[in-house]
Formats: structure tokens, C-alpha cells, sequence
């Protein structure tokens, strides 16, 4: 026999979490009307790292077991992808949830190769989380386009502006190319200079990736999108464009 | 400007596709994931295309995205792949195309890793190729078979 019952809710733990978990409800959405049905969890590529999968956790969140849920480190395995909530009949956003719980996390305790690259993108206002500065973009894309212009005859014409003023798209471009492999910047400008199309690169803030946002840096994700959406008022540019 | 598929007639090299999380479910729907597939059939074939299943808005990430790929947790998010590269290993194709950096990237590990050593390309690589414009140094991710297919000033190769 049982020394008593168990009983739930005695002591009064404020759970942040659950108030969160609340806030991610949809309008007239009701957590208590969640079936459990594993929708979420069976169509889920992280379901059983760490023994956790997306119904569990948000079991877990609802329990207020706060505690476990900080611990773990499935929060940084989910990708929010949002198929989740995709075939959720109650739509509860359980990747903004994750999000949630990735900021609550200590900064200087998140994953390392994250953070780094955040903090790497905060250093130029390029926003490369490579360091690349404007001189070391603006001599590549040059010197690439040059060799280009020379090799290839039929794109002689072809261009690959940085900062001109008045282009259609403002188009963004990750660190990569520019940095590793060069070559491969080179089949989009030629689509878009066959397309006629009229965009430009910014000497500011023409970097694609956004560590910022993966590392829930609220504070410095704002900062990188001011940085942008200035650029592209300041070029008069009609479209940002976001590659790949 | 028109694409041409007359390259894979005879080849009937099989594509597959990646949509990816970031543009299809999270930004523009099942319709842009429609105007994809209707741009890379025009540049290998409608014939030599074979979709993934699920796909479009229901497709899986393939663990590329939110970080994942800098997180360190290298051996959970090959884990997490795996079943994109059952997805891919079950259309038979040749090729992944990837719309996006991530993607490339997870899925081109989860190709070495899991051993199947299918080539992961951008969509600008087969486009270009299909409009006759690829040149001989913009092929570092196509496949020994596609390298020296319709190139474009191949005197230009470094």
C-alpha cells in the first residue's frame, strides 16, 4: 500500500514555462484540449535524441518541470523546422516554444559554434559570421567578376554591383562563397545578368546567414535586421532578396 | 532565355529535390515549392524527375537548419538525418538538389556518411548547365558524370 495518495499541484511552483506555453496558444486554442495524439512527435526527424520527442516536451512544459526542460539540450536538435505544428490540429507553436527556451538559457552557455559565429557577424557591419570585411568582399567579387568578364566573352557585360543606388533587389549572399569557393557566386550573377534583372550586393549587411536569430539573441538579431533594412532604404532598393 | 533538358535525354540521370524548410512550409506554401519543380524539369527532364515522399510543405528538414549544423552535436544531428537519406536512397535518384545553403550542407554529409556518395547540388548549377552557360571551374559539386558535359569555354578550366 501506497503511504497516501500522490497529490498533484500541492505545492505551489510558479511555472514559467507553462505561462509561456500559454502565450503560444493560438486564438481560442485550449492546451487542455491537446489529444496527446503524437502528431507532432511521429513526423518529427529529432524524435528520440536525448530521449525526447515534441509531445514529451511539451508534456513536460505543461507539468512545469521546468527544471529538466533547461537541462536538456534537445531544444538545440529541434531546427524548427515547424512541421510540428503543420500537422497539429491545435496548431500549438512548439517551435516558438523552443525558442523560448533557447533564449532562457545563459548566453555564455549555449552552444559554442553558434554563439561564436553570432558574435563573429557583430564585428562588421558586413554581418558575416566569417569576419569578412567590406575591402575583402568588395576585392573578391571584383577580381571574380574580372576574370569572368575575360574568360567568358559572351558575359563581357555581366555585372555584380556593390551598393547601386536605385536597384530593383537588394541581394543577399552567404559568407561561404566569397570565402571558400568563389567560383560558386558565379552561376547566379550570370542567370541574373541573362535575366536582365536590376540588383545589387550592399557593402553593408550583404551577408545571408543569421546566427543571431539560431542563438535566440534577440538584442543583437534586431541589431543585424537595422543594419539590413538600413542598407536597403539607403540603396532606394524595392526587394530583399534572400538566396539560398 | 530557355532552359534545356536535351543533355539528360540520352543520359537519364534522376534528380531528386530538397524542399527546403525555410521557403516552402515556413515562407511560400506548396506553390513555390510547384514553380521549383516546374524549373528544375525543364533543365533535366520531366522524365528524370522523382519526387521524395513526403514532400512540399509536408517534406522532413533535413537537419541542416536552426543551427544545428554549428551546434556540435555532430553525432545527434547525423541521427537526425538519417531518415532524409532513407527518403533520398528510396527515390533511386542520381542527384539532390538543394535550394538552400543548409540543406546543401547537412545533406551532402549525410551522402559521405551514410555511404551512398550521391552528389548534392545548387539549383544555379543545374539551371546554368541547362541553359549552356556552366563553365569548367562553377562544377565543384557535380559528379564525375556531369563534369565534362556541355561545358561552356572549357579552355577557360584552371
Amino acid at each position: 500500500m501506497a503511504e497516501g495518495a500522490i497529490k498533484l499541484g500541492g505545492k505551489k511552483k510558479k511555472s514559467t514555462i507553462m505561462e509561456m506555453v500559454k502565450e503560444i496558444l493560438p486564438d481560442g486554442g485550449n492546451l487542455n484540449a491537446c489529444l496527446t495524439c503524437g502528431a507532432c512527435s511521429s513526423g518529427c526527424p529529432a524524435t528520440g535524441l536525448e530521449g525526447m520527442d515534441a509531445r514529451k516536451f511539451l508534456r513536460m512544459a505543461a507539468l512545469g518541470m521546468d527544471e529538466e526542460i533547461l537541462k536538456s539540450n534537445w531544444p538545440w536538435m529541434c531546427t524548427m523546422c515547424q512541421r510540428c505544428i503543420y500537422v497539429c490540429p491545435m496548431k500549438i507553436d512548439i517551435p516558438q516554444l523552443i525558442f523560448n527556451i533557447r533564449a532562457m538559457r545563459p548566453r555564455d552557455e549555449r552552444p559554442k559554434g553558434i554563439l561564436e559565429s553570432c558574435n563573429m557577424a557583430m564585428k562588421n557591419d558586413t554581418l558575416s559570421a566569417m569576419g569578412t570585411t567590406e575591402e575583402d568582399f568588395q576585392f573578391v567579387v571584383e577580381d571574380v567578376l574580372g576574370e569572368y568578364q575575360e574568360a567568358q566573352p559572351e558575359f563581357a557585360e555581366m555585372e555584380a554591383p556593390i551598393d547601386k543606388e536605385g536597384a530593383e533587389f537588394f541581394l543577399n549572399q552567404n559568407s561561404r562563397e566569397p570565402v571558400t569557393e568563389p567560383d560558386e557566386m558565379v552561376p547566379l550573377w550570370k542567370i541574373l545578368h541573362l535575366a536582365g534583372v536590376n540588383w545589387t550586393y550592399g557593402s553593408k549587411g550583404w551577408a545571408g546567414e543569421n546566427y543571431c536569430l539560431f542563438i535566440a539573441d534577440n538584442e543583437n538579431w534586431k541589431k543585424m535586421l537595422e543594419i539590413k533594412t538600413a542598407q536597403v532604404h539607403k540603396l532606394g532598393c524595392k526587394t530583399y532578396l534572400n538566396t539560398e | 532565355m530557355k532552359p534545356s533538358s536535351e543533355w539528360n535525354r540520352e543520359r537519364k540521370i534522376k534528380f531528386t529535390l530538397q524542399d527546403p524548410c525555410q521557403i516552402v512550409r515556413k515562407s511560400f506554401g506548396d506553390k513555390i515549392a510547384d514553380d521549383l519543380r516546374y524549373a528544375v524539369k525543364a533543365c533535366v527532364g520531366e522524365e528524370n524527375f522523382v519526387d521524395m515522399t513526403p514532400n512540399k510543405s509536408n517534406n522532413y528538414c533535413c537537419g541542416g537548419g536552426g543551427g544545428f549544423l554549428q551546434s556540435g552535436f555532430k553525432e545527434q544531428r547525423l541521427a537526425y538525418g538519417k531518415i532524409k537519406d532513407d527518403q533520398i536512397k528510396a527515390t533511386g535518384a542520381d542527384y539532390v538538389i538543394a535550394g538552400c545553403h543548409n540543406c546543401h550542407a547537412q545533406i551532402h554529409e549525410l551522402s559521405e556518411h551514410y555511404g551512398s556518395h550521391y552528389p548534392v547540388v545548387h539549383f544555379w548549377t543545374i539551371l546554368c548547365l541547362a541553359l549552356g552557360i556552366l563553365g569548367p571551374n562553377e562544377r565543384t559539386y557535380l559528379g564525375d558524370d556531369l563534369k565534362e558535359v556541355n561545358v561552356f569555354h572549357p579552355e577557360s578550366a584552371m
